[in-house]
């Protein structure tokens, strides 16, 4: 079954066409790559699927509903979490606190009652307490629960992110670039967590990522992109050795050699 | 050093993480409680009135240390809530009923200033409030007929069930009572800053984009701090009006809302604690300058303008050195202590989040 | 005819306005921080000349005084950014402004101290002329201030077109890390810049102070400023000076025509209106941030 199907979708900035026709499906319980150059549009797709941007043409649909008349905060509501290149967490707040927002999508009462601190709310926060613990638990983030983000050194906020995003608790998950700046060890981390976060815990994964170790090994499907258009899609190897791909990545270098 | 084992989750939802500070605060609300028996009549005055100020502070610091939207106009909602807590009381409702009215009002007050401008940010709220905060001024007077103009309003003395709360017949009740109030918006405040809520406006103040991206609708949390935050100032400013007794348009003018805003910077923005410190501040200063004046020239003139201008040079100070304000001093000076000696300088440096440009790069 | 008046009076009110305002805009382009003292600034310029032309203190030729008023506010615009902004790099734009308020009390406490809180009037040599045409009578000062400003601004322009300092300055303001890769000291651009606003609050000041007297509140002024860049859109200098006009303009056919409670709000008015219908003013060149 599919969980997310872009139809046709196409983006412009002002005369710059940076999505053009673009449409994929991502299937329930598999992790699917978006590869390609800078500016090819893949965190454009990203940013739509959050609802950022508005397509200006074509539909995108999440288990079978439309969801251009959603709100961008409407998004996580629907069960889709996501993660941002350049790292958007709440700097002035623990890793604790950075976790439990995410939690907002469970939310369950209303601004008196949390006013007054009803039993209710206690009890609340105590599964919401939990659901986190499970998620410091899985990303092994026990020693920096209490740590403010503003003094986190990057590999763990980058972690933070996803542990965020996970604890919504989505059925999609999407990754921008999950692995940029980490050391090949923490890559390898991302990279098991990706397997376990399908495996164990049956999100189904949307990633946008450079690294081509890290999407050869997790990925069950890849899409490459340029310039805003689809160039192919097929599994990692297919799709590495498919003649335009190459072109696209190294075309430009060679056109420099001749120059 | 002080090692803390929790044992639940009770323990980080907790008012006070362990027993030492919860008998710090015990002892510091004991203390406030038996004021009345230590200090004479003009000094409990003064007490109150801080009470009152950090009451507004309180609500402004939930709007701009929790839920990072400034307001340069908060004394408007602190003339709201004193015109319908007295409008009120005129029409023959108690000041039990009247004061959490006024609360209400300048709350709907707050939602009808925060739903237009919920797009508006950093700067440009501050701006648009700045405006807000000057037409109250002027619409105080526009509305004669309600609000009296610039003769003003009269506050009668407080009456619950009998009993009489005067500014100057009953002083340690009228003390007491603003003492009380205190601790229910403090009570309620903490309660907001260890619910969903509170996150939700954390997670407003620290990054907007991410907050869409888990869930958290920003126009309606904005304008719920909005309410909040107004309420509070609300209820600070029905009680300003008891105070002085007589207050116009005048009293709660442009300069007022700037006053509050410094006052919640040099106390420490983002803790409650902070409002109560640049409130004292903003109490005492004037006693402090007016007795030291005594005590080294012995015949001065009056300087005018020396309170407003020797609060802008701490504002500065604090700014320049200490940029979590003077609470945020007292938690470094503590840890030292805590740890000695194993306190290290760096052990509060915060990255710094160097110009975030709301230009397109 | 007696529009044509108003008109005068509501043009060089409104340059006053607006050379605040361009005082504000040139800090916000370079430094995204909003100097909230600028009118306070033009207060200090305004007294600074004040006590040295006045016979009752330092007694010297408006014309001495008017340049010697000009280099101190410069200075003194320097010495603000190099002492005390420039240590607030990467604080957020709020504890700026907060800053900045600090300051315009500061200075108004500084002014009251010494030059006292009565309001006092520039004795200079254009003050109170007029000239009657047609039977008008058309102030030499208002007119003064407009030519002033219309100078001032085509200087401006020129410098920031023609001149190296002022392309630097503009690179700086538009790209601080490219300007700082091609070897612009930033810093000190921005110091300058300061400065450069000092020096336009000093002549706001002074033509402001030839019009009528002067005391150390007139610095609240600067909210009306304030307003009429927003309303003009922060990051334009001409959209201040449309900004200011406009704002200087309402004022005086609002006073005459509407009643007086509300004519006096008509600027704030004008503020709120623009900023909820077209939130970065008329000019604006905002666009929202990038993920």
């Amino acid at each position: 079954m599919n969980l997310l199907d872009l139809q046709n979708v196409t983006l412009r900035f002002g005369g710059l066409v940076a999505v053009d026709n673009v449409s994929f499906s991502v299937k329930q319980g598999e992790v699917f790559s978006l590869v390609g150059p800078n500016g090819a549009g893949k965190s454009t797709i990203f940013n739509m699927i959050s609802r950022f941007y508005d397509p200006a043409e074509g539909d995108i649909l999440f288990q079978g509903q439309s969801i251009l008349k959603k709100a961008s905060h409407d998004i996580p509501h629907l069960g889709i979490a996501r993660t941002f290149q350049n790292i958007e967490l709440f700097e002035q707040a623990s890793v604790l606190q950075n976790l439990l927002v995410g939690r907002q999508r469970h939310r369950r009462s209303n601004v008196l009652e949390e006013i007054l601190f009803l039993p209710k709310v206690r009890k609340q926060e105590h599964h919401h307490r939990l659901a986190v613990e499970h998620v410091i638990d899985f990303l092994d983030l026990q020693p920096y629960r209490d740590k403010f983000i503003s003094g986190l050194p990057y590999g763990i906020r980058k972690v933070v992110e996803m542990g965020r995003a996970l604890a919504i608790g989505p059925k999609l998950l999407l990754l921008d670039e999950p692995a940029s700046g980490l050391s090949t060890e923490e890559t390898q981390d991302v990279a098991f967590w990706i397997e376990d976060i399908k495996k164990v815990m049956g999100i189904t994964v949307l990633m946008v990522e450079h690294d081509m170790h890290l999407v050869n090994s997790v990925s069950d499907r890849v899409l490459a992109l340029a310039d805003g258009k689809i160039l192919t899609i097929g599994t990692p190897s297919e799709v590495q050795n498919h003649p335009d791909v190459i072109k696209a990545y190294i075309g430009s270098d060679e056109e420099d050699a001749l120059t | 050093m002080r090692i803390i084992f929790k044992t639940s989750y009770d323990a980080d939802i907790r008012y006070f993480s362990n027993r030492v500070p919860a008998l710090w605060y015990l002892a510091l609300l004991l203390m406030s409680i038996a004021l009345p028996f230590i200090i004479n009549e003009f000094w409990l005055g003064e007490f109150t009135l801080m009470l009152i100020w950090a009451i507004a502070g309180m609500g402004l610091m939930l709007l701009v240390g929790h839920s990072g939207q400034a307001s340069l106009g908060h004394a408007a909602f602190m003339a709201v809530g004193a015109y319908s807590n007295v409008i009120l009381q005129e029409y023959g409702l108690p000041f039990i009923l009247s004061l959490p009215l006024a609360g209400f009002f300048a709350g709907l007050a707050g939602v009808l200033v925060a739903m237009p401008t919920t797009k508006l940010h950093g700067i440009y709220m501050a701006i648009a409030t700045i405006a807000i905060g000057v037409l109250a001024e002027d619409l105080i007077v526009i509305l004669a007929p309600w609000t009296g103009g610039v003769s003003g309003k009269f506050a009668p003395s407080i009456e619950i069930f009998g009993i009489n709360f005067d500014r100057y017949g009953n002083v340690s009740g009228l003390y007491w009572l603003i003492l009380g109030i205190t601790c229910l918006i403090v009570l309620g405040y903490k309660n907001i800053l260890r619910s969903p809520l509170g996150r939700s406006f954390m997670a407003i103040r620290d990054s907007e984009i991410s907050a869409q991206a888990m869930g958290v609708n920003i126009a309606r949390t904005r304008t719920i701090s909005f309410a909040l935050s107004c309420a509070i100032t609300g209820i600070s400013g029905a009680l300003m009006g008891h105070f002085s007794l007589v207050f116009t348009n005048e009293t709660f003018n442009i300069v007022i809302s700037i006053y509050l805003l410094l006052m919640i910077v040099i106390g420490g923005l983002g803790f409650i604690q902070g409002a109560f410190i640049g409130a004292a501040i903003v109490t005492f200063l004037p006693s402090v300058i007016s007795f030291s004046r005594d005590a080294f020239f012995s015949n001065s003139a009056i300087i005018p303008g020396i309170e407003s201008g020797m609060f802008g040079a701490i504002l500065i100070f604090v700014i320049l050195f200490e940029p979590m304000g003077l609470y945020g001093r007292w938690l470094k000076i503590r840890s030292y202590f805590e740890l000695f000696p194993f306190y290290r300088r760096d052990m509060f440096r915060r990255q710094k989040s160097y110009l975030k440009t709301e230009r397109m790069r | 005819m007696d529009a044509l008046q108003l008109l005068l009076s509501g043009l060089s009110n409104g340059c006053v306005y607006g050379l605040i305002a361009m005082g504000f805009v040139l800090i916000y382009k370079a430094s995204e921080a909003i100097n909230f003292a600028q009118g306070d600034m033009m207060m200090l310029g305004a007294f600074i000349t004040l006590g040295l032309t006045n016979e009752q203190y330092f007694d010297l030729p408006f014309w001495v005084s008017v340049p010697m008023a000009m280099l101190l506010m410069g200075a003194i615009g320097y010495a603000l950014d190099a002492l005390i902004l420039r240590k607030m790099f990467g604080q957020s734009q709020i504890a700026v402004v907060i800053v900045t308020i600090a300051l315009g009390f500061v200075a108004r406490f500084v002014a009251g101290a010494i030059w006292g809180y009565e309001p006092q009037s520039l004795e200079s040599p254009i003050a109170g002329l007029d000239f009657r045409f047609a039977g008008l009578a058309l102030g030499i000062d208002e007119l003064m201030v407009i030519i002033v400003t219309i100078a001032l601004t085509g200087a401006l322009y020129i410098f920031f077109a023609r001149t190296k300092l002022g392309v630097a300055m503009q690179a700086a303001s538009q790209n601080q890390m490219a300007a700082f890769y091609m070897g612009i000291p930033v810093k000190r651009m921005h110091s300058l810049v300061w400065a450069l606003s000092g020096v336009i609050a000093a002549i706001a000041g002074i033509l402001f102070a030839s019009k009528g007297s002067i005391d150390p509140s007139t610095g609240l002024l600067g909210i009306k400023a304030f307003a009429a860049a927003v309303i003009g859109g922060l990051g334009s200098l001409p959209g201040a000076l449309i900004g200011g006009l406009l704002v200087g303009i309402v004022e005086p056919f609002a006073a005459r025509y509407i009643e007086g409670d509300i004519a006096r709000i008509m600027p704030y008015l004008l503020l709120v209106l623009v900023l909820v219908f077209r939130p970065h003013g008329i000019l604006s060149q905002v666009q929202s941030k990038k993920v």
